[in-house]
């Protein structure tokens, strides 16, 4: 074969795309991406896949030449929604005709996308970041899956942000790629890292010059590859200002593709035409983009002001907002969260008014009727409607006296709702969040708290006459205890609706197990967005009729499609799975044997544990969904997660310095090992830890895991150890919350708890690394950063019963008794196996280099016997406790 | 360089014609197909005709030598449903190594026997009754009755199995899913790590009706561009359509790649009684046609094609040089 002279970045859908350099710019729609667009992730996580399907197609209708694929978020299943969604897209001939972008961090949904095209497709990214060894590991299936690859600048010191590491790494990891990979250069696109320009920070003056200086390096230095990139980054610092973000994006495309560019990311909504753009203000961009002039940056922010629509307020704004209408400023009030005047206003309102319970229905509703509209749509976040809720409740307070006084006895509200976690669980973030947006839209909230009886639900639904039951929990056994009280309802001829919701709830939990208890409607409200309008349709006489009876169709259909679905998979019986084991290499095991053995508590001042927090989901409690930290700068939440985030370090800070949480922790290490295959058996105590273990049918070749299969067994003669703990900073959070409250401060209050529970898993994460390298000290030579400790890139794992590697809540008595952990640091279990207070982590800690975390998975009745038999107790009972994990 | 990289320089090359069809004419029974050795198997066997490798060897052997010996440069090995997913029907996934193995040992054996010119055996690799990017249940465009994983363990161990039994190159042909043939070819390249031996790969598609496209949908650049990440000899068509109608696709690819074009289209379209009824030479002419217009470096027939078609393609197939390749594409 002659060599071949041009070679052209060439995919393909049903259809051919060729990128030549004759090619006009090649726009990859980013629309289907669970990380930028709200819309896109909420159709995802109801498995809305044809409404989904409705994004991509438009995006394709409306020009664009590549769809890009993103399906990382922390509560999806990344392999099963990547999966589903390109085999539902190549269904339909007029998306699958252009080529995919399989856009993840994690390359296990990587590789499920590329299982399922059959096109030519895009993979986004890899990157040298963890090394070279894996990336010419993934290089090479990509090229043997037969995918073009965007290569970010990025490697093990960190990503590329000046010209010269920019062509440092996108050189090297071309020469891998071409010379030791094979990889065809012409399927190379790299992406050079876009940054934001006049932040006012000095070393960013260079992002864009330097960006595009690399592309140009590039085309001229490594033959054939491409360049993309996300171009909305670089117009960052105007967020809220469209007019010179358009122009800046438009700009920096000018002269990015002037220098090689071929393809990218952006939204055609946010682009003004280049040659349309108001001159005086392209040059003051260009000063910027080019760093032409010393004081560009001060330049077009001044210039910028000009533009503004949107913005914080300064003083000449506030004194412009207050010159307004005595409503005008209440809704602005309310819809910016400002309450530094509510009481002057509501206070005018209320003078101009008949009565003052008026100023509520009429003043204040019309405010709060504008936040429920933005939410509604998208365009208010969940921390901002929090605040607008405070404002409202200091109104609403100022207001009482007068209205008290003018009492007629008329209820105005739009509906009674009885909020309550239920018993045994003690979380109650999300609850919390639903009563304020709820009482945002004129809902009387009658909140009875955590642990609440079913008893007392009842009663209280009765003696106040409530509208809606809502019922939250977090823990698996509150499951059940739905299921429970909505039959007890039942008897009792209850005629309430309920909605019900928290993390571990799902539609089709409610459809299949709650929903056929009870005559009256239960419905799934999945995030405090959706509550107000369940709550409305159930209320209303007008809707209420239609509404319920199409929730009860949908949830019969639902029911009978889980009922009869045919995705039985298959099992193996709990010796077979046994048999299939995971099988270590016992003979030439080592263990490390403690630094030390027998138990101990910890104390830790709270500013150590700072570092350890993982943020990203601190943000997904708000229901702002991104990694941390890359949310801080994300197109649609980016400034809500700023603010909240800036929210949060202050609170932070008071929190260590005050000294408002105690932190304590206890933890054992004691030498065991594993006998009869699942339980692990301590030497020197009598005590044995149960494990379960995997029973679904593997590929050939991948074992039935149980935890136990990571200690030595006894058979072995090696000597072999296990550690357990319990942490929390949940002491003084309560309390905390309880002033916030006290004082009409919600927001607070909800940050207060949310800030307790990051805390509690920061002291685990900090418990475990003094575990590895000094307490046990079998990892005494790690140095590992905080990102790598979030991805846990560490030596062994910290497990914790009621999670997905030991799903069995049972274990927790066990270790209570061994670390006597109630008498010790007072955390408690409820009777749902709930630890009390909430902001508590317990666990075990295995040390084997070969232990990881899994899913147990579904489990069949034959191992439940066996389970029963080991705990002693009833087949029921083990039944009842395992049963979110027993296939039907 | 292997032999069949260099032969595809020197001359065009003749591939085989159709199996079945040969086959056919024996009027095989239910016991013929059984044999000796599966007398007792539990299920009926008719119409397996991978298994006749096994046991009806001598009669494989004959097709491949009529083939051969009217100018045939290539045979294809009796293995176009050999995988596990193709023999599930049979209930014979077991068989699946040995019959790929039998197959190319007894194609290799005819081959040897001619010693004029090198003749070479291409392990037919067929799509198998699955598809892995279309549902069969239209109510469920998400349903895969078959997954990516399932075609690459398959296909892989046909591979190996053909490699074993002496082929000297593997045929992916008559693909109507992209993803079934990338499965094969990922396989390929798996083996190929593997043993660390380079071994040629033929690919061949089939575009099924007058809108130009593959079953699944695409067209001929992007079928072309969705298989080429794999060093390739050629790339090509088959079946489904007569050389006429063939005619303007392998256009499309000729024009759109540098590769070894391949074409093995049927006699024609069938008539009502489902023969084929092309005679050798007006299917002669077609393929003149092809020569002509500098089209094609492997030619062949495919379903209804026989010996004399082959004969008839090889006579003309000698006047021409194989296709030039423009430095330009």
């Amino acid at each position: 074969m002659t060599e071949v002279k041009n070679k052209y970045l060439k995919l393909s859908g049903l259809e051919p795309l060729i990128i030549t350099p004759e090619s006009n710019f090649i726009n990859v729609g980013e629309r289907t991406n669970v990380t930028g667009s709200r819309k896109f992730l909420r159709l995802i996580k109801e498995e809305k896949y044809e409404e989904a399907l409705d994004i991509a197609r438009a995006q394709v209708e409306g020009g664009a030449q590549i769809i890009d694929v993103n399906m990382d978020e922390g509560m999806l299943d990344g392999v099963y929604a990547m999966t589903k969604f390109l085999n539902l897209i190549a269904a339909e001939p007029d998306i699958a005709r252009v080529p995919v972008m399989i856009d993840s961090s994690k390359w296990e949904i990587i590789e499920a996308g590329l299982k399922v095209i059959q096109g030519k497709g895009v993979v986004n990214s890899i990157s040298l970041k963890e090394g070279k060894e894996v990336f010419v590991h993934h290089a090479k299936l990509i090229k043997r899956y037969g995918a073009a690859v965007i290569v970010m600048a990025f490697d093990e010191v960190g990503q590329a942000d000046t010209y010269e590491r920019r062509i440092e790494i996108c050189k090297r990891s071309y020469d891998i790629l071409v010379n030791e990979v094979g990889f065809p250069a012409e399927d190379i696109i790299f992406d050079p890292n876009i940054f934001p320009v006049a932040t006012g920070m000095e070393e960013h003056k260079l992002n864009a010059l330097d960006f595009f200086r690399a592309t140009k390096w590039i085309r001229e230095n490594l033959p054939y590859a491409n360049i993309s990139g996300g171009v909305s980054n670089v117009s960052f610092s105007f967020r809220g200002n469209d007019k010179v973000r358009e122009a800046m994006h438009s700009a920096f495309l000018y002269h990015a593709i002037q220098n090689g560019m071929t393809m990218g990311i952006v939204n055609p909504e946010m682009l003004e035409i280049y040659d349309e753009i108001d001159k005086n203000l392209l040059e003051h961009v260009e000063d910027v983009l080019l760093n032409r002039r010393e004081d560009a940056t001060e330049r077009l922010l001044t210039l910028a002001e000009s533009f503004k629509g949107d913005v914080k307020s300064n003083e000449k704004e506030v004194a412009e907002w207050r010159n307004g209408s005595v409503q005008d400023r209440l809704t602005h009030s309310l819809v910016k969260g400002i309450d530094e005047f509510i009481e002057i206003d509501v206070e005018e309102a209320r003078l101009h008014s008949e009565k003052a319970i008026d100023v509520i229905e009429i003043n204040l509703m019309a405010g709060m009727n504008v936040v429920g509209d933005l939410f509604g749509s998208g365009k208010m976040f969940l921390p901002q409607v929090v605040k607008s809720a405070r404002v409202m409740k200091k109104a609403v307070a100022y207001l009482l006296p007068f209205i008290e006084a003018q009492k007629d006895g008329k209820s105005s509200s739009a509906g009674k709702v009885l909020m309550a976690t239920v018993k045994g669980d003690v979380h109650d973030i999300g609850k919390n969040i639903v009563a304020v947006v709820l009482g945002c839209n004129n809902f009387e909230i009658i909140d009875l708290g955590v642990m609440v009886p079913p008893e007392k639900i009842i009663q209280a639904a009765v003696e106040n006459n409530v509208d809606i039951i809502g019922l939250s929990g977090l823990i698996t056994p509150s499951l059940d205890e739905m299921v429970y009280l909505a039959k007890e309802m039942d008897k009792l001829n209850i005629k309430i609706p309920i909605m019900i919701g928290g993390a571990t709830t799902s539609r089709a939990h409610t459809a299949v197990k709650i929903a056929p208890e009870y005559k009256e409607t239960v419905v799934h409200v999945n995030d405090a967005s959706r509550a107000v309008t369940v709550a409305s349709n159930l209320l209303q006489a007008e809707t209420k009729g239609s509404y319920v009876k199409a929730i009860r169709e949908e949830y019969d259909k639902l029911r009978d499609g889980y009922l009869s679905r045919s995705r039985d998979k298959n099992f193996l019986s709990i010796e077979e799975a046994r048999r299939n084991k995971l099988q270590l290499d016992w003979d030439n095991f080592t263990s490390v044997k403690p630094n030390f053995i027998g138990t101990k508590t910890v104390e830790v001042e709270l500013s150590e544990l700072v570092d350890f927090i993982d943020w990203t989901p601190f943000f997904q409690s708000w229901e702002l969904y991104g990694k941390y930290p890359a949310i801080l700068t994300d197109e649609v939440v980016g400034e809500q997660a700023t603010n909240l985030f800036d929210d949060a370090q202050k609170m932070l800070q008071q929190i260590v310095s005050e000294k408002w949480f105690i932190a304590k922790g206890i933890l054992g290490i004691y030498p065991a090992n594993t006998v009869n295959d699942d339980d692990i058996e301590l030497s020197t105590f009598d005590f044995r830890f149960l494990t379960l273990r995997q029973q679904s049918q593997k590929t050939a070749g991948a074992p039935n895991i149980a935890l136990a299969d990571f200690i030595a067994p006894k058979d072995s003669g090696k000597q072999d150890y296990i550690g357990c703990f319990c942490v929390t900073t949940g002491f003084g959070v309560d309390e905390k919350a309880a002033q916030f409250e006290k004082q009409l401060d919600d927001y607070n209050s909800i940050l207060v708890k949310a800030l307790g529970d990051r805390l509690a898993e920061a002291f685990a994460e900090y418990l475990h690394l003094k575990v590895r390298k000094e307490i046990w000290g079998y990892a005494s030579d790690e140095n590992l950063s905080n990102d790598d400790l979030i991805k846990e890139n560490y030596k062994g794992i910290r497990p914790a019963p009621g999670y997905p590697a030991c799903p069995d809540h049972l274990e927790k008595p066990t270790i209570w008794k061994l670390l006597n952990v109630e008498q010790e640091i007072g955390v408690k279990l409820t009777e749902s196996m709930a630890m009390w207070p909430a902001a508590s982590v317990s666990g075990y800690y295995f040390a084997n280099p070969e232990s990881k975390y899994f899913g147990l998975g579904k489990i069949k009745e034959d191992q439940v016997t066996d389970y029963a038999k080991r705990r002693s107790i009833t087949f029921e009972e083990a039944k009842k406790w395992l049963s979110p994990n027993i296939a039907d | 360089m292997s032999k069949i990289n260099q032969a595809i320089q020197e001359r065009i090359l003749v591939l085989d014609g159709a199996m079945g069809t040969m086959l056919q004419r024996n009027n095989f029974s239910e016991e013929d197909f059984r044999g000796e050795r599966f007398k007792d198997f539990p299920h009926p066997l008719k119409g397996n005709n991978d298994l006749l490798s096994i046991t009806q060897p001598e009669a494989v052997k004959q097709v491949h030598r009529l083939y051969f010996q009217a100018g045939a440069d290539i045979v294809e090995t009796n293995t176009f449903s050999g995988t596990t997913i193709g023999m599930a029907d049979y209930h014979m996934e077991d068989l699946v190594y040995e019959l790929n193995y039998q197959s190319a040992k007894i194609a290799r054996e005819v081959a040897d026997e001619f010693t004029d010119r090198p003749r070479f055996v291409a392990g037919s690799i067929g799509p198998t009754n699955r598809t892995a990017s279309m549902s069969p249940d239209v109510n469920d465009p998400g349903f895969r009755a078959v997954t990516f994983d399932d075609l690459r363990i398959a296909y892989k161990q046909q591979v190996e199995a053909l490699i074993d039994g002496g082929c000297d190159v593997l045929l992916v042909e008559t693909i109507f899913d992209t993803l079934n043939a990338k499965a094969a070819l990922f396989a390929i390249e798996e083996v190929k790590e593997e043993r660390n031996l380079d071994i040629p790969v033929m690919v061949s598609g089939t575009i099924t009706d007058a809108s130009g496209r593959t079953l699944s949908g695409q067209t001929v650049e992007a079928f072309l561009i969705s298989i080429q990440h794999i060093p390739l000899l050629s790339i090509g068509f088959n079946c489904a359509l007569g050389a006429d109608q063939l005619k303007p696709y392998l256009k499309r690819l000729a024009h759109n790649t540098q590769l070894n074009i391949s074409a093995h289209p049927n006699a024609g379209l069938p008539n009502a009684f489902g023969q084929y009824d092309q005679t050798p030479s007006e299917m002669q002419a077609l393929i003149k046609e092809y020569l002509q217009d500098n089209l094609i470096n492997i030619i062949g027939g495919c379903c209804g094609t026989t010996p004399e078609h082959i004969k008839a393609i090889a006579d003309i197939a000698k006047e021409f040089k194989p296709r030039q390749i423009l430095e330009t594409i």
